[in-house]
């Protein structure tokens, strides 16, 4: 801790207006008369025509200082036959809600214009649309499917567009009972299997190839430095490749060992979170939840759970917003306990450290176990409250004191003695430092959150600048750093342990003081039906800002959009930008300070 | 696997003077080595470096310290395919990755095994319906052993590994395929291609066959 | 000085290092550190120095009440020579609503009057599919399903060894009073306090609203389904009898053609206005 240097963030900005937001918007309108209010009843937001949405969003960015695209979402609006793309823009410095700009367009032809050439963030983004929607971005640099591959029919987020083992449009099936037969999908399937081909469509079994072919053009890109005149070689990084962190792919090019250009290609571990999730029911949603960041399966519990909380219009009682908090914070240990072992895995400490911190790790997964009944796929969040409220005792040990014992006297010691083992390690500084540097402006341009937009000395966190839950009510610090590089990120996140440890602290004694009031408000319900409307509701998880877009009908039991803004997806897009000029061997280090989970990257 | 019937029973074949009967010890080569070759395989199994999804993670944990595979002789985790014995499938299998996945099965010598964990490698899981989701890595590779669980805990996944030592134990060098001459049982898995969706080269006729009655139908 | 942090380092390895062996020395008179009880539950709690390593499965670490693997059907105590006893499952349906990824399927039997049975007659759940949420275990209102604590699952084969059905998943309450002792004895005390409740007045407690609103959607079917009018009901499909002999092949798509049929048939009663869990196919 000796080195820190905390910046509180909040205060820093002078508050002029109740609402940043809303003045801006009211700005933007007299600018353009055009601009009209969603006006569908409990939406927000406003309609920009697709010609303007330039013009709009510079002036937004350039005179409004709304900097910062969080989130890029698609929607199919099948009943009016139309297609839409809903902007989160956020302000870095004053905080608060976003200004949400939504472009309609006709479901036969749909151009939308990039903002990918101003807005680097957008990049995935839009690229994920194209592929999941089918809009075309107009100026887009390379508009590619991301998620799927390239020869994929289809446009599967569609509403029209139906799976290979398509059963009902809502659940529960009623297939299920009272007389449920088993009829397992892929026994009515005609090839037996999850797949479907388009129909006259005859293989002959060699016209494909998997995408090897798609990045060769990268590398006989002529260079024009003067100097002795080398091949450049394009290396496959992934998808099996044991630093990658799961199933992802990087093609880099290089000349001699500096990287020159690196595509990421991701989708390996698609697995269609949000085609599955705007079929379940709302609570069914939550153990899906678990599965997005399956490393920190509570904070995002808790996101889902405080967006479906502001379409109910129900709020928890004051016990449960405390063990939440408790468990996204022990989240954010455990996150920030694997994330710093396996950077340090990846700069050739290896297994050591990761290992050291996993047995801390390990006595807070028996806590979330005895909680919630699950190491890792906590669901332990439900609408207004929890599913259970702490257990009586963890290893043998009253609840409380383990907390007590842990916070107090495990986690300092280990976080003490992690520190000395790597934080003025010669070797560790000479791998991470000046590696992988990211800029203040980039870091907002490319939509970086989390940790690695902190360690380029942005002082932006989701629990101050738009406080939820009783974070406000907290003692803690902003986390930042200044160099951009690795190793201020690896700093970053050992200085959250701190910051999360120090909120357990404050929260622990209320805890005790709230022993025995209820965990919920109402009664469990298994069958909750919605206000209706739309809503946003970012939380600070550990990768980044998790968001999450979910839209109802009224009383209805199943979102008909829901969309997640992926921390880990979307911090990839600084990825090429961080590794240029760098060597080979540093690009493991920099996907590691990075923190991604593929779960979370492809949904 | 059960014992081939070409290897006669030695003890039932060959009578043995009552005078004698403590004094000899009748086997063969087979009976000799097999335990011996299998105590050998089965307590040096190594992994492959294979994390699909989430329980990619609680593998990793298996492996470290609290459960520690070393035990078992599994610590040695390959980064290649080509150093290792068991693919463990550990998570949800895309239809992006499954060429992948073919490919790096294809590549690992022999004796090889695969080890199906979780819910999702077994047979889909919760993500079964997905259009990016493959119902099963059964229905590509040939699979040992299948380890439920959603995602199955460091000890159930112990559990199943001892399924697969207990398997190798059965095992006889007269009938495991890789030593044969008709190479059944060893045959290079046919990598699937990603057209409009997956297409399973062994699934060719049948693709053709649906796509005719379709035009048949349309035609009349 | 460059290198301080390197040996510092070095120091924290040396310390782990040294601890295991502390530890061993420590317990050497108290019955050794592995394979004794006492000592797996120093080594697994916050106390624990030095290796932390479980040697399973000779010891096993001790699993949560709460704890969830796959889910299990709970009954009453098995009468002398049966199985397992009477099903606490009423079949309403609610765990297979539920369910997120749809693992449950539910047959609910008829008595031999033509009313539905208010016990399952078929019980399947695909633990491939299952995610262990314990949502159906959250949810029933009878406390007749339950998460499971055995992991210990692993096969050779997934076809039939991976469908659950009523029989591999009964099992008698005494099961889980063993698992889950704490639980169990709350649920019991729920119960009893609803059933003095019920006995004295109506109304009440939250639950017992439940329970009471889940029993009259099981009588509502009942009530339509017995006038169903035995005329006008058309005659059932044609189906194909699977047999044992079969070629695989032949029996999925005996399956499919079945299935077919008896939801083509079931459409025809919709539309005639009947109830197609009134008829037998």
């Amino acid at each position: 801790m000796s080195e820190t240097e905390m910046v509180m963030e909040a205060g820093d900005a002078p508050v002029v207006y109740a609402s940043p937001p809303e003045e801006a918007l009211a700005d933007l309108k007299e600018r353009f008369p055009d601009i009209r209010d969603d006006d569908r009843p409990d939406y927000s937001g406003v309609i920009v025509e697709a010609d303007q949405l330039l013009a709009v969003a510079m002036a937004l960015r350039e005179e409004l200082g709304f900097n910062y695209l969080s989130s890029v979402t698609g929607v199919d609006l099948i009943k009016d036959n139309k297609l839409e793309v809903v902007y989160h823009v956020y302000s870095i410095e004053k905080g608060g809600g976003p200004v949400v700009l939504k472009v309609q367009i006709d479901r036969d032809n749909p151009v939308v214009p990039s903002l990918t050439p101003y807005w680097p963030g957008a990049d995935f983004q839009e690229r994920e649309i194209w592929d999941l929607f089918g809009i075309k971005f107009d100026g887009h640099p390379d508009l590619r499917r991301i998620l799927m591959w390239e020869e994929f029919q289809g446009f599967p987020m569609r509403k029209d567009w139906r799976e290979a083992f398509y059963e009902e449009d809502n659940k529960p099936f009623g297939s299920r009972w009272p007389g449920g037969d088993v009829i397992r999908a892929e026994e009515l399937n005609r090839y037996g299997k999850n797949v479907t081909y388009p129909d006259g469509w005859i293989p002959t079994g060699e016209e494909y190839e998997v995408e090897t072919d798609m990045y060769g053009e990268v590398a006989v890109q002529r260079d024009e430095t003067p100097g002795l005149k080398t091949d450049k070689v394009t290396v496959n990084m992934g998808p099996q490749h044991p630093s990658t962190h799961g199933v992802f792919r990087m093609v880099v090019t290089l000349d001699g060992e500096t990287i020159v250009a690196l595509k990421p290609v991701m989708g390996y571990l698609h697995r269609n979170h949000e085609k599955i999730g705007e079929r379940n029911t709302f609570i069914q949603n939550i153990p899906y939840t678990d599965r997005l960041d399956y490393l920190s399966s509570m904070s995002n519990n808790h996101g889902y759970v405080l967006a479906v909380e502001k379409l109910l219009d129900i709020e928890p009682p004051e016990r449960a917003e405390w063990i939440r908090i408790l468990m996204v914070e022990l989240t954010r240990i455990v996150n920030h306990a694997w994330a710093l072992g396996f950077l340090l895995n990846d700069i050739g400490a290896l297994q050591t450290p990761m290992l050291y911190l996993y047995i801390e790790r390990e006595l807070i997964l028996d806590f979330f176990e005895a909680a919630a009944g699950s190491r890792m796929m906590c669901n332990y969040m439900r609408f207004g409250g929890l599913a259970f409220d702490l257990p009586e005792r963890v290893r043998e040990q009253p609840t409380m004191a383990y907390l007590n014992e842990l916070v107090y006297e495990r986690l300092p010691t280990a976080m003490a003695e992690f520190e000395r083992l790597i934080t003025g390690n010669e070797i560790a500084k000479a791998r991470m430092q000046g590696v992988g540097y990211l800029s203040a402006e980039d870091a907002i341009a490319y939509s970086a959150a989390g940790p690695l937009l902190r360690a380029s000395g942005v002082a932006y966190d989701v629990r101050r600048a738009q406080p939820y839950s009783y974070y406000d009510q907290l003692d803690f610090n902003v986390a930042v750093r200044y160099n951009g590089d690795i190793y201020d990120r690896y700093l970053v996140r050992v200085d959250e342990i701190y910051e999360s440890i120090k909120i357990i602290k404050q929260v622990l004694p209320h805890l005790e003081a709230t022993e025995g009031q209820p965990i919920m408000t109402g009664k469990p319900q298994y069958a909750v039906r919605v206000n209706g409307g739309e809503v946003y509701s970012r939380v600070e998880n550990p990768k980044g800002e998790l968001g999450y877009y979910v839209t109802a009908q009224r009383r209805a039991s199943n979102p008909d959009r829901y969309h997640i803004r992926a921390p880990s997806f979307i911090n990839l897009t600084a990825m090429e930008k961080m590794s240029i000029g760098h060597k080979v061997a540093d690009l493991v280090a920099i996907l590691g300070s990075i923190d991604i989970v593929l779960g979370e990257v492809d949904r | 696997m059960t014992a081939d019937a070409s290897i006669p029973a030695l003890e039932s074949d060959i009578a043995i003077p009552d005078d004698v009967k403590d004094n000899v010890f009748i086997t063969n080569i087979s009976k000799l080595l097999d335990p011996v070759y299998n105590w050998s395989r089965r307590n040096s199994v190594w992994p492959m470096v294979f994390g699909l999804a989430c329980c990619a993670i609680e593998m990793i944990c298996t492996a470290s310290s609290r459960y520690d595979l070393a035990r078992f002789g599994m610590e040695v985790f390959r980064a290649t395919p080509r150093q290792s014995d068991l693919m463990i499938v550990s998570g949800t299998v895309t239809k992006k990755m499954v060429p992948t996945i073919i490919r790096l099965y294809n590549q690992m010598p022999e004796p090889r095994y695969v080890l199906s964990m979780g819910a999702c490698a077994n047979g889909g899981g919760p993500f079964k319906e997905g259009y990016n989701v493959v119902d099963g890595i059964d229905k590509f590779l040939p699979v040992d052993v299948y380890v439920p669980g959603c995602p199955p805990t460091p000890q159930a996944l112990i559990h199943g590994l001892i399924s697969l030592q207990e398997k190798i134990d059965q095992q006889s060098l007269a009938t495991v395929p890789w030593y044969r001459k008709n190479g059944i049982g060893t045959e290079i898995v046919p990598i699937p291609v990603l057209g409009p969706d997956l297409v399973d080269i062994r699934q060719l006729d049948l693709i053709r066959a649906e796509a005719k009655k379709v035009t048949e139908a349309e035609a009349a | 000085m460059y290198g301080t942090g390197i040996i510092k380092g070095l120091g924290v390895t040396l310390k782990h290092f040294v601890d295991t062996y502390v530890d061993d020395l420590r317990w050497m008179t108290r019955g050794g550190r592995y394979y004794n009880p006492d000592a797996l539950k120093v080594r697994q709690s916050l106390q624990s120095e030095g290796v932390i390593t479980v040697n399973y499965p000779e010891e096993k670490l001790p699993v949560p009440e709460r704890f969830r693997f796959v889910p299990f059907l709970i009954s009453d105590e098995p009468m002398a020579g049966q199985k397992y006893g009477k099903d606490w499952c009423t079949s309403c349906g609610i765990c297979a609503k539920v369910c997120p990824p749809q693992c449950i399927w539910i047959k609910r039997g008829t008595l031999p009057n033509g009313r539905p049975n208010p016990q399952p007659e078929e019980f399947y759940i695909d633990i491939d599919i299952c995610m262990n949420c314990g949502l159906c275990a959250e949810f029933c209102p009878f406390d007749a399903i339950k998460m499971d604590h055995d992991y210990e699952l692993a096969s050779y084969d997934r076809t039939f060894a991976h469908i659950h059905d009523k029989e591999r998943l009964t099992k008698p309450i005494s099961y889980w009073r063993e698992i889950a002792p704490s639980r169990a004895l709350a649920e019991a005390e729920v119960r009893e306090a609803e059933a003095a409740a019920k006995s004295k007045k109506k109304g009440g407690g939250a639950r017992e609203k439940r329970v009471e609103a889940a029993k009259e959607r099981q009588a509502t079917p009942a009530a339509t389904a017995t006038p169903a009018p035995a005329a006008n009901v058309p005659p059932p499909p044609q189906l194909i009898e699977i047999t044992d002999d079969m070629d695989p092949a032949d029996i999925r798509k005996a399956r499919i053609a079945n299935s077919k049929a008896k939801s083509a048939y079931k459409k025809e009663l919709k539309a005639l206005g009947i109830d197609p869990a009134s008829v037998e196919i």
